[in-house]
């Protein structure tokens, strides 16, 4: 077969949205080379979502359902996606950029020796040779590039919030169950505990609040707290984020991290509170819709990309301007 | 307890966290030109943070890989003044613009010839790239126990123990050495040198060694490109900046006034 197949991840029982987006780019890229289009899913129980899945109108779905494929164990996974591969034949495989998408593509490359593009913005297919072109940023953002590169299953790894979604259909993709090969001594890594914590969603917030290394200690991010109280009792949901620096500093953990290797968001409002505007950072919320930067430097980079800019010392302003909210609610 | 062999991957960009302003792409040549020293990549050096405090922790000997056309060990001697044992540079004219897997079967070619070894850590990725496919590729060309994301790693009775990166917060893993770890930020950062310390050590380091694809025993047929089609500048981002003046009184009114017409 020679069809384009795409590694769905389930969130919360459900189809991830970046399972939707690879299931658009996946829908035009099987037609532009006419061929079909494949999800597979992998789990312990993933007959609800399999069916979620084939509404909308992939040609097949495949279910491994396997015990020790419950929550994610990279070795378990790795092996089922490759017996897949090995199953389907595709002709493009599509994983999402996502912490797990980051692990098995690189290692699924080696093992089906090809050649892996991660964290593409755009794909299409080159007529001439029906190769996959790859676009994607590099040097965090300072330049794109396209590559092209031989092998099969031609591979790549998405970026979220990129490709539009694919819409809800009345599709009946046929649901194929696959068995997979696997067993406890192919586990390498062996999962001692998961420690869940209290984690931002930060791309869900309306109005995000970031700090960086210009907060000058932990404390700084008090005052942002209360930045965020304030500004919650007229906008929807406004969460703290930060730079790298912040995070490399001990300040907060990485969960509030934006940018390259943190979340990427578009929330309403961006506030940037001293954070230079490295490109790393900036990729990752340069999609927001204002741009407000509070920072000590007139020309630091977060002023170029930024609708409001206030040069002067966060410690001045934001406390001001937190008693001046609090004065007109 | 006996000594533990780490080797560090470590590769020499072009300094991504330079000012913008000194930052250019060039389409001909494919590459990005940046106007500043180059640096050992960020996340490597958190690789070598944490091989260093296992060092201190338990006794260990480091030794640092850094592979490309041309290496400066200039740049890659700061890994020894921090506290490796050894660095190896990986050079050839044939090394330029490899794909991550001719660049993870090398770094492999150069880790066989060390022969003893308990644990292979690398950045989760590379600052020039932004790739991050290395370190993986690499732990499975030598048939190792992968780990991805790491945020804290410790080594207990011949296990690697990692709490590495999930999405809900993050997961204890254990893995019998040898094994491959990516490395995180979180862990932290290298520690600081002193640029007197720096210059100092400098001079007691002697000559570095540096093996070609030759010495790895590689045929250059097996060495693929990355396959660049073309590198341009990103889209413009800029946006016109309103900019708000004042006292912080009069600044925090004209900010309540930008919020309320944001709602
Ligand atoms: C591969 C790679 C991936 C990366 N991924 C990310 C990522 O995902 N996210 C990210 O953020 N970074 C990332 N980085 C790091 C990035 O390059 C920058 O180093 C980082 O964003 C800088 O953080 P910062 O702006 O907080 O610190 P700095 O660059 O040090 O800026 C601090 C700013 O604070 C201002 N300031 C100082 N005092 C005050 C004050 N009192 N009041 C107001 N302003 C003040 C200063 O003028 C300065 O502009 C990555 C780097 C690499 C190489």
């Amino acid at each position: 077969m020679n069809d384009v197949m795409i590694l769905g991840d389930v969130k919360e029982g459900s189809l991830d949205i970046r399972t939707l987006e690879l299931l658009g780019v996946g829908k035009k890229l099987a037609g532009d080379l006419g061929v079909g289009l494949s999800v597979v899913l992998m789990g312990d129980a993933v007959s609800t979502v399999a069916e979620q899945a084939a509404s909308y109108g992939p040609d097949r779905v495949y279910k491994l359902e396997h015990p020790l494929l419950k929550g994610v164990n990279p070795d378990m996974w790795l092996a089922s996606l490759q017996q897949a591969c090995k199953q389907i034949n595709p002709k493009i495989v599509l994983l999402s950029h996502s912490l797990i998408g980051m692990e098995l593509g690189p290692r699924l490359a080696c093992r089906l020796n090809t050649r892996l593009t991660t964290d593409c913005i755009d794909l299409s297919i080159d007529p001439e040779d029906g190769l996959l072109l790859r676009t994607k940023p590099v040097s965090g953002g300072n330049a794109i590039s396209v590559f092209k590169c031989p092998g099969e299953p031609q591979l790549a790894t998405v970026r979220a919030n990129v490709f539009d979604p694919a819409e809800a259909a009345d599709g009946n993709g046929e649901i194929v169950d696959m068995v997979p090969e696997i067993d406890e001594s192919m586990i390498t890594v062996e999962s001692i505990e998961v420690v869940k914590e209290e984690v931002v969603a930060l791309d869900k917030a309306d109005v995000v609040i970031s700090g960086g290394a210009g907060l000058g200690d932990e404390d700084g991010f008090e005052i942002l707290q209360d930045l965020s109280k304030a500004l919650s009792k007229s906008f929807g949901s406004v969460m703290i984020g930060c730079s790298r620096v912040a995070v490399d500093k001990g300040w907060i953990s990485s969960d509030h991290q934006v940018g390259l290797t943190g979340t990427m968001i578009s929330p309403d409002i961006y506030i940037a509170v001293g954070i230079s505007g490295a490109i790393q950072h900036l990729v990752g919320m340069i999609k927001s819709k204002k741009i407000i930067a509070i920072n000590t430097d007139p020309g630091c980079n977060m002023f170029n990309v930024a609708d409001y800019g206030v040069v002067e010392d966060y410690e001045k302003v934001v406390p001001a301007l937190v008693k001046r909210l609090e004065e007109l609610s | 307890m006996k000594e533990i062999g780490i080797i560090v991957c470590a590769k020499q960009i072009p300094d991504p966290e330079a000012p913008l302003s000194d930052v250019s792409v060039n389409a001909e040549t494919q590459e990005v030109v940046v106007d500043a020293p180059p640096v050992i990549s960020p996340f490597d050096e958190n690789a070598l943070e944490v091989a260093i405090r296992l060092k201190e922790e338990l006794g260990a000997k480091i030794t640092v890989l850094s592979m490309g056309k041309k290496v400066s060990d200039t740049v890659l001697r700061k890994s020894l003044v921090a506290g490796a044992d050894e660095l190896i540079l990986l050079q050839d004219d044939a090394f330029e613009k490899l794909d991550s897997h001719s660049i993870a079967s090398a770094l492999a070619g150069a880790i066989r010839k060390i022969g003893e070894f308990d644990l292979v850590l690398t950045g989760r990725q590379a600052g020039d790239w932004d790739s991050g496919q290395v370190g993986l590729i690499l732990g499975e060309i030598l048939g190792l126990p992968c780990i991805n994301l790491a945020r804290e790693i410790k080594v207990e009775d011949g296990n690697v123990v990692v709490k590495k990166v999930i999405p809900e917060g993050y997961e204890r893993v254990r893995a019998k050495m040898p094994a491959l770890v990516t490395v995180s930020n979180e862990v932290g950062e290298l520690r600081y040198i002193s640029r007197t310390k720096m210059l100092k050590m400098l001079k007691g380091v002697g000559s570095i060694p540096s093996w070609s694809a030759e010495d790895l025993g590689i045929t250059l047929e097996t060495l693929q490109k990355m396959g660049i089609m073309t590198l341009s500048s990103p889209p413009d981002m800029r946006r016109d900046c309103q900019f708000i003046e004042g006292t912080p009184d009069e600044l925090s009114d004209k900010l309540a006034a930008v919020f309320k017409s944001l709602r």
